[in-house]
């Protein structure tokens, strides 16, 4: 009967240690089977009067639950705990198999076996004992090693903080440095553009002032001969020679006059194109006057508008005006900054008209309705300026050059290629703004003008 | 009128000559040119008396008009001849020295011939 106690005791033990009922489920089931079986025999024990055969029956249960603690892995924490379990279970079963053996003997012998039976018992209560001792120690070490861990972990968890603290740190400082880096190089293009458009500037001068001067021969002196062709045709008139010789005479000098006729009208071509590269390189003796820069702009862009319906009666457009009325008087130079007006609406002017004569026979652009666009705005100490069109925009590599200077698209006559050019150093040189542009291939295009204001109202 | 005409440019005797054929013709005006400052005063060293007007461009090699013309005031202040400057430079810069020295006139190039010739002649009649 002692022995089924122990069998209870031992699988409470193996199930509280080793936490069965959550990580070896299936053990579980066969302890609560085994215990089961343990308190059935306790209670056929009692029922059958203390039966010597329900005592026997506990042998195989102890041996079967020792064998498989013996045998499997899972238990081997606690292998060496069962095994103080083994010399009262085999002083018991000795004692047991003497007294069915050797009854009468037995008896004489028994309070030796009881005795030896006591010991084992201490035995294993000792070693039990021990046991937990151990096991508290353990617990305590164990303790000990958790809370330590969980110390570093702390520690571990602070430092990552501050890590990724950091990380983040120089993540932002890389992208700022990034941004600048940026912001450097963009200034750095802009420098040498303008740098690029200065010497070009100052080249275009140059070559201007040297072809000036031999391009005034060629007009003046293609101007005298037509009137010393006129002088001739007078003198042979009053010679007398046949009428047939005269009038062949009077052929070639014909000839010969508009042929000088044609030279003075190329070398006045010539002559306006030079005059738009001086114009371009002159020094701006423009001084700065209060001038109302949306009455400046409406004023060129009818002059403008008006200057295109001289030369096609065709060409029609919508004009309109955003104009900021709070601008008032702004100092800049009246003069420099009409052209620069004149030449954005020419050229928004000139980019719709082309548009609408070449989809003239495209019935997508039957409903084309050719639109310049001017808005002013005063804004935190800027005067922004946007000239839009929606004409035929510009690609991109026709757009990279537009403000160098006798870059041109128009057919040979029509354009100089300065002004445009002449429009950037206006503004960037004289009036220390910006000029910028974008355009859509097809779509139209708006140029961007930023002038820093001093306020003169 | 005898009028002195200077200019690097040799091309400009042909220019005048061609221009004023009909008053050269008349006797109304007779050139004579100088191709460069220093030849002018050369020149004006022997006809200083008979020259009534010089026309002088200003940016020349050697003596620049300019100077030209401050030597002629210093020279020649009893008898001063008209001057008039011509320049390809149409700049108040050029135009404010050219007065300061004593030009009488400033023109610009290209000459206007037909508004020299009215100049001219307004000179000769007065």
């Amino acid at each position: 009967m002692d022995l089924f106690l122990v069998v209870f005791f031992l699988i409470q033990f193996i199930r509280q240690r080793l936490n069965t009922a959550l990580v070896y489920k299936e053990w579980d089931k066969k302890l609560l089977l085994a215990r089961s079986i343990a308190i059935g025999l306790i209670v056929a024990f009692w029922i059958f009067n203390k039966s010597q055969l329900v005592q026997w029956l506990s042998y195989p249960l102890v041996a079967y639950i020792l064998y498989v603690i013996h045998k499997e892995k899972d238990f081997e924490s606690i292998r060496s705990t069962v095994q103080s379990l083994y010399p009262y279970v085999i002083v018991s079963f000795l004692g047991d198999c003497f007294e069915l053996v050797a009854a009468t003997q037995y008896k004489s012998y028994r309070n030796y076996f009881e005795l030896a039976k006591g010991f084992s018992f201490l035995w294993m209560l000792a070693l039990w004992f021990n046991f937990r001792k151990q096991q508290k120690v353990l617990e305590k070490e164990r303790e000990e090693q958790k809370r330590k861990d969980e110390e570093n972990e702390a520690k571990k968890t602070s430092l990552e903080y501050l890590v990724a603290e950091r990380t983040q740190e120089l993540t932002i400082q890389t992208i700022e440095l990034q941004r600048a880096l940026d912001e450097l190089k963009a200034t750095q293009n802009q420098l040498i553009q303008s740098e690029k458009m200065a010497s070009l500037g100052e080249l275009t001068a140059g070559i201007a002032h040297e072809i000036q001067n031999p391009l005034n021969f060629v007009n003046n002196f293609s101007e005298v001969s037509v009137e010393l062709c006129q002088e001739l045709e007078e003198e042979i008139n009053k010679t007398e020679i046949p009428d047939a010789d005269k009038e062949y005479i009077a052929g070639i000098i014909s000839d010969l006059s508009q042929n000088q006729q044609k030279i003075t009208h190329h070398g006045k071509r010539a002559d306006s194109i030079v005059k738009g590269m001086l114009q371009h390189s002159r020094a701006s003796s423009g001084t700065k006057e209060p001038t109302d820069v949306n009455a400046l702009a409406d004023e060129y862009m009818r002059l403008a508008y008006h200057g295109l319906r001289a030369k096609d009666k065709e060409f029609n457009a919508t004009l309109t005006t955003d104009f900021d009325p709070t601008i008032g008087k702004v100092a800049v130079m009246p003069q420099d900054l009409g052209r620069v007006f004149l030449n954005l609406f020419t050229n928004a002017f000139y980019a719709v008209a082309e548009k609408k004569r070449l989809n003239k026979d495209n019935p997508a652009f039957a409903n084309y309705k050719p639109e310049v666009k001017i808005i002013t705005k005063l804004f935190g100490g800027k005067l922004y300026i946007r000239v839009t069109d929606n004409g035929t925009g510009m690609p991109e590599h026709v757009k990279a050059k537009i403000f160098q200077p006798f870059f041109t698209t128009k057919p040979t006559g029509q354009g100089t290629g300065l002004g445009l050019s002449m429009s950037y150093d206006i503004i960037t040189k004289a009036h220390e703004g910006i000029l910028d542009v974008t355009s859509t291939p097809g779509e139209g295009t708006e140029f961007k003008i930023t002038l820093p204001v001093s306020l003169n109202t | 009128m005898k009028i002195l005409v200077v200019d690097d440019e040799p091309d400009v005797k042909a220019l005048f000559e061609q221009r004023f054929r009909r008053e050269i013709r008349n006797g109304e005006f007779e050139f004579s040119f100088a191709f460069s400052g220093e030849d002018a005063l050369d020149y004006l060293e022997g006809h200083a008396s008979e020259i009534v007007m010089i026309l002088s461009d200003i940016n020349m090699p050697g003596m620049s008009g300019i100077e030209l013309l401050k030597t002629i005031r210093k020279d020649h202040p009893m008898a001063p001849p008209i001057v008039m400057m011509i320049t390809a430079y149409g700049d108040t810069d050029n135009y404010e020295q050219a007065m300061k020295f004593g030009a009488d006139d400033f023109l610009t190039k290209p000459v206007n011939f037909v508004e020299l010739k009215q100049k001219l002649q307004e000179r000769y009649e007065g």
